[in-house]
């Protein structure tokens, strides 16, 4: 145990954690902007051609993170979202709603990289396989959420009713990761798994970092995001008036 | 109180016959549509009919959905109902069974007929009853979960659509895979047995998803 312990529910309050997001913007932006540099580099230049695809295998390094991307930023949509419902904190339905656009904008990002990467692979743009179906929907979830909540004017019942939009549809986020499981299908198996990592290191290590990019600029943009939620609800407060002149 | 709920709501149905018959004739028409646009070929019409009716179901069934709380909720009803001691998940689950019976048994009672338009065999046609059956109480009670997320929101209609047919989009899997299966000769019992599963699991957790959604949407 540390002698500074530090009082995490101090930052639940948004007067808090307004400042402290400012500061942490940079901190992740900044590593966020090089690891996309140096990914990119790796991906572009040090990692070997594949032996069956060619080179267009490398719009994969942009596709497989922003679908994990995609996947993962539902469910901890849906897990913010909950935890604001059930406790009713304020900040973290917040900062589900700041993830919903973020989590979109990616799972956009795959569904068109996969499509450009499906063209030279398989033949054509879109197959109706179930994971490309099943990504679609969670596109079509992330779209719902957003409608829902900005077409309500109360940002209380806005915040309560997408986190039961948001818990109902997670049970759709484990659907997309067995469909290869469960339908058989055009679409390839998962490549990385715990026993057998079918790739080349440089190949891996392009993925990887590009992986911890998106999740880098996630965050980023995600605080970015809720500071400015924070000015629009907490108009009237007074701390803000203080943190912004 | 059961019961009770389920024959009010029937009666007020009763007294709107003409909202029902239109879920039923949209159903109809739109069923009605697609050999219109695609041609008579028998071959690909039997074909497509599985889906077609599906997705016609689909979408007779969300036009309806606005009916299940929209009248309680505007002349407070609802917000009594949510008052009484009787736990809301029963309240729901009476709504959607009343709702089920007045736009969605209409439809499975028609479906065969369509069904013959498009070529398909008796065991088709049986199929396609089964399938709906299971099927349809999957619909009422996922949509009255975006029925109550909407309640009196501006363009609820639509909204409602946005957030009803992705979570749909299983049962249509499951559906019209049976009635596919039977079409092609092959088994449809492990479709039936999904929407089956589906069924079970939807009526187990959405009325207590949508009796929260409405605690939200009346408060």
């Amino acid at each position: 145990m540390s002698k500074h312990r530090i009082n995490w529910y101090k930052y639940a309050a948004p007067a808090n954690f307004y400042p402290l997001a400012g500061k942490m913007i940079p901190v992740f932006a900044i590593p966020a902007a090089i690891l996309f540099v140096v990914g990119l580099y790796v991906g572009f230049f040090v990692a070997p051609t594949d032996a069956v695809q060619g080179e267009s295998y490398r719009i994969l390094f942009i596709h497989v993170p922003a679908a994990w991307m995609g996947m993962f930023l539902y469910v901890l949509m849906a897990v913010y979202a909950g935890v604001g419902w059930a406790f009713n904190a304020r900040l973290a339905s917040m900062m589900a709603t700041a993830i919903g656009p973020t989590g979109a904008i990616f799972t956009f990002i795959s569904l068109v990289t996969g499509s450009l990467w499906g063209r030279p692979a398989w033949g054509v743009w879109w197959v109706w396989d179930a994971r490309l179906t099943s990504t679609l929907i969670l596109l079509f979830l992330y779209i719902g959420f957003i409608s829902l909540q900005s077409s309500i004017d109360d940002w209380r019942r806005a915040d309560r009713a997408g986190a039961v939009l948001a818990l109902v549809g997670v049970v759709n986020v484990p659907i997309i990761y067995f469909s290869v499981q469960w339908w058989n299908s055009l679409h390839q198996g998962a490549t990385i798994t715990k026993s057998s990592f079918k790739m080349a290191p440089s190949m891996a290590a392009a993925m990887l970092i590009l992986l911890g990019a998106c999740w880098l600029y996630s965050i980023a943009v995600v605080l970015v995001r809720v500071r400015y939620i924070i000015r629009e609800r907490e108009q009237e407060a007074p701390w803000l008036a203080e943190a912004t002149a | 109180m059961f019961g009770w709920l389920v024959w009010r709501d029937l009666i007020l149905a009763w007294r709107r016959r003409a909202d029902v018959l239109a879920t039923l004739f949209f159903f109809i028409i739109v069923v009605s549509l697609f050999p219109l646009g695609i041609g008579p070929e028998r071959e690909t019409l039997r074909t497509i009919a599985p889906g077609v009716v599906w997705v016609a179901a689909l979408l007779a069934s969300m036009l309806s959905l606005g009916r299940i709380f929209g009248n309680d909720y505007q002349d407070g009803t609802l917000e009594q109902l949510l008052l009484t001691p009787q736990p809301a998940y029963l309240v729901v689950l009476a709504k959607v069974l009343a709702h089920w019976i007045v736009a969605e048994l209409p439809l499975v009672v028609i479906a065969p007929v369509l069904g013959l338009q498009f070529g398909l065999s008796q065991n088709g046609l049986a199929i396609v009853v089964v399938s709906l059956l299971l099927g349809t109480p999957v619909l009422s009670v996922i949509g009255s979960v975006g029925a109550a997320l909407t309640l009196g929101l501006r363009a609820a209609n639509v909204l409602v659509a946005l957030l009803v047919l992705p979570l749909y989009i299983p049962v249509l899997i499951f559906g019209s895979g049976a009635v596919q299966a039977s079409v092609t000769g092959s088994s449809p019992q492990a479709w039936l047995l999904l929407l089956g599963a589906t069924l079970i699991v939807s009526l187990v957790f959405a009325p207590w998803a949508t009796s929260a959604a409405l605690r939200i949407s009346v408060e």
